[in-house]
């Protein structure tokens, strides 16, 4: 498990929390990212945004707020 | 009036996510005619057509795109208020099927509101593409209202829709309710009970379980209504359930919302295992344009190809206008002196009004063009990357990313751009984000540019105009810096950016185009009304006293001038004609051009008639100033209707002409050193 900004482009992760302020933990959810969703990282350039893909829509997210998005990697099933 | 009474009016509403597809579903249903014109109140767009279906007429009304009918935004508030205090007849929820978890959330919100719903599954052609299939009765039976699957791009699935619509009054609708789970069940209750007796245009449970949210605008409006009692009763509820529980109630209710819906799709929606979805085309573009080395490149790239096409493309139609103005005013002036009529009159039409005129109509196709890429870019879903790319940067200046568009859109013109400010969430980010908006030039100073460029920078004018327009950002980034450490209220941390890119798209020719004209027939509008009086006011005081030579150091507006001159002496232009075309160009900045068309006596004169009085470097410091100080008075206006403070309106007047000043005459000295 680690925060959203270490995530690599091109791999898939599985949100596991959100730890945020009241306001801002709720817009999240409301705009479809939660715990249990699937994401792929389309871009993390450090010390930029990152841009996310999850359910066909693409999020751009600050780097503060990344990092209090907790992901997993997804495991593979070849 | 009879025959309006033939026909039955019903209202109809469509709301739903952002790129849901809610405008190609407005534009199918209505023909594309829309009424736009603004919320009351508010600035926001409103959109209004029409469509008629057996019989009966539907005034289509689209709402703003929005994820919740939480009141964080001014979007979200009016999609709200409409339809509590309008009550449509349909709303028709619009739902983007390949994201129909999200989207559903929104859909449930509207149900839970009490709206009469249709949902219209949209964007149903990549159903298939995805291998995704939605059991349109399953979904209709657990949500108790109408379902369609349409594509409002490949056009299917309309006239079902519109038959939902026509039909709702025979729809039996089921009860609808989502279940909160015991514990916030009981505190619903609770709150149903103590709020009772309130007069209220909610249901009581809709009410409720906003309190238990804490939805700041609900508890204003009850407050406000003299309901203290039962919101203090309300929050009480809350901080019980979260000491007992140690739950958060808030996300908690967003949770149970989500796990009706889990439940819902898991029943409804099939989609077959694939194996790791490939980057999708759109995916494929953004690594490169949103990629850490590549996109701020790419991205000034881009702003200086859009100024390089808009001067090169522009500057040669521009010509033609120009010759043709030269021959209606000397045309116009014969010909009223062969009709015999005096001599004031021919003045006034070929100096004072065609002049001036046609000196601003010039620009025309440069600001079309201007206009033409900037719709471009933001119809294909650039804008929302820009946005994205300079968030970093802009974290750096103290504004969240999102700030970056007015920015953007203060090229074009800074009255839309301040008003766009209102995306912004953050009290203290839009503030900042409105201050130094003016600071981005406008396309009204445009003119001002190419017209001394084109006169004293023929070599190099796109690079000059090109320079002013980063050191108009330069300014307004250092002037945030500046306001963000000495002003206490704008202190503090900015606000994180969390948005949603649209997918790119190819928009079609005709889109943009009426995009563009929609702007651009502004600037044409302004042309015919405030520059129109603005340069007969000019003329009017460039006459007078009567038996002055027209346009003379010795009429009204010339001792004008001469009182201000001495002010610009340190700025290398310390002459009447130029502290007039900046007085007044405070009307409007276009009439600064005017201006000088009107006091030299045409435009195409002013390439004879500027170099007598400017050289190279006073032109500069002449631009500078003409791009810093107030932009106009609608600018002001729309600061202080935004800021809803005086105070901040004229502080905004007063340090924009101060920063003018300062750097007209810091930049002349030292290029007078320089040179």
């Amino acid at each position: 498990m680690m925060p959203l900004i270490y995530g690599e482009p091109g791999k898939q992760y599985e949100i596991v929390s959100i730890f945020g302020g009241r306001g801002l933990a709720k817009k999240l959810l409301e705009m479809g990212i939660r715990p249990g969703e699937i994401i792929k990282i389309v871009s993390n350039s450090f010390g930029g945004p990152i841009l996310l893909a999850i359910n066909n829509s693409r999020i751009g997210i600050g780097r503060g707020m990344a990092g209090k998005i907790i992901i997993k990697p997804l495991e593979r099933r070849d | 009036m009879k025959l309006k009474e033939k026909t039955e009016i019903k209202k109809v509403a469509l709301a739903g996510n952002p790129n849901s597809g809610k405008s190609t579903i407005f534009n199918a249903l209505t023909g594309g005619h829309a009424h736009v014109g603004n919320w009351p109140g508010v600035t926001v767009e409103r959109k209004d057509g029409e469509f008629e279906y057996k019989g009966k007429t539907f005034i289509v009304t689209d709402l703003p795109g929005t994820y919740s009918l939480t009141s964080y935004s001014i979007d979200e508030r009016i999609a709200r208020d409409f339809i509590v205090k309008e009550r449509p007849d349909v709303v028709v929820s619009i739902i983007d099927s390949t994201n129909i978890k999200r989207n559903l959330y929104h859909t449930i919100s509207l149900i839970e509101l009490g709206a009469n719903v249709i949902i219209d599954l949209n964007m149903a052609d990549i159903l298939e593409q995805k291998k995704i299939k939605i059991d349109t009765k399953k979904m209709e039976e657990l949500l108790g209202v109408p379902v369609v699957l349409t594509s409002g791009t490949k056009g299917f699935g309309l006239d079902e829709l519109k038959n939902k619509i026509a039909d709702y009054e025979d729809y039996k609708r089921m009860p609808f309710k989502v279940e909160y789970g015991d514990d916030i069940e009981k505190s619903i209750k609770n709150i149903e009970m103590m709020i009772n007796g309130i007069k209220t245009k909610y249901s009581k449970r809709f009410l409720s379980i906003k309190l238990l949210e804490g939805d700041t605008e609900i508890i204003e409006e009850l407050k406000d209504a003299g309901y203290e009692e039962a919101v203090d009763f309300a929050l009480r509820e809350t901080a019980k359930l979260e000491k007992k529980f140690s739950i958060d109630v808030e996300t908690e209710i967003v949770e149970k919302r989500y796990g009706i819906i889990e439940s819902i799709v898991h029943q409804c929606v099939s989609k077959k295992k694939t194996i790791e979805e490939k980057l999708s085309k759109s995916d494929r573009i953004d690594r490169v344009i949103t990629n850490k080395w590549l996109g701020i490149p790419i991205f000034a790239f881009m702003m200086w190809l859009t100024f390089q096409l808009t001067f090169k493309a522009g500057g040669f139609i521009a010509d033609y206008i120009d010759l043709f103005f030269g021959w209606v005013s000397s045309l116009s002036s014969d010909w009223l002196s062969m009709l015999g009529a005096p001599q004031w009159v021919s003045s006034l039409v070929s100096d004072g009004i065609i002049g001036g005129i046609g000196s601003v109509i010039v620009f025309l196709p440069n600001i079309m063009i201007l206009f033409l890429i900037l719709s471009f870019l933001e119809d294909v879903g650039y804008m929302a990357r820009a946005a994205f790319i300079m968030d970093r940067i802009m974290h750096a200046i103290g504004l969240p990313g999102k700030a970056f568009i007015p920015m953007l859109l203060g090229f074009g013109c800074n009255v839309p751009a301040i008003m766009s400010a209102r995306t912004i969430s953050s009290e203290r980010d839009r503030l900042l984000t409105i201050l130094i908006n003016p600071f981005m030039s406008c396309s009204a100073r445009l003119p001002v540019y190419l017209l001394f460029t084109g006169i004293f920078f023929k070599r190099n004018q796109g690079l000059v105009i090109f320079s002013l327009y980063v050191f108009g950002i330069l300014v307004a980034v250092l002037s945030a810096r500046l306001f963000k450490s000495i002003i206490p209220k704008l202190k503090g941390p900015v606000s994180p950016l969390v948005m949603e890119l649209p997918p790119y798209r190819l928009p079609s020719i005709k889109g943009v185009l009426i995009h563009m004209w929609e702007r651009s027939s502004q600037f044409l509008k302004k042309a015919g009304t405030i520059i129109f009086a603005g340069v007969i006011i000019v003329w009017l005081l460039a006459s007078f006293p009567l038996g002055v030579e027209y346009a003379s150091s010795k009429s009204f507006i010339g001792q004008l001038g001469l009182f201000l001159a001495p002010l610009f002496k340190p700025a290398g232009f310390p002459f009447w004609q130029a502290s007039v075309a900046l007085l007044f160009g405070i009307i409007a900045k276009e009439i600064v051009v005017g201006t000088f068309g009107t006091l030299f006596g045409g435009s195409e004169k002013l390439s004879i008639a500027l170099p007598k009085y400017f050289t190279q470097l006073s032109a500069l410091s002449f631009m500078v100033m003409s791009l810093l100080y107030i932009p106009c008075i609608a600018s002001i206006g729309v600061i202080y209707r935004e800021t809803n403070s005086l105070k901040w309106t004229i502080f905004s007047v007063v340090y924009s002409i101060l920063v003018g000043w300062v750097s007209a005459v810091i930049i002349y000295q030292i290029a007078i050193i320089i040179v």
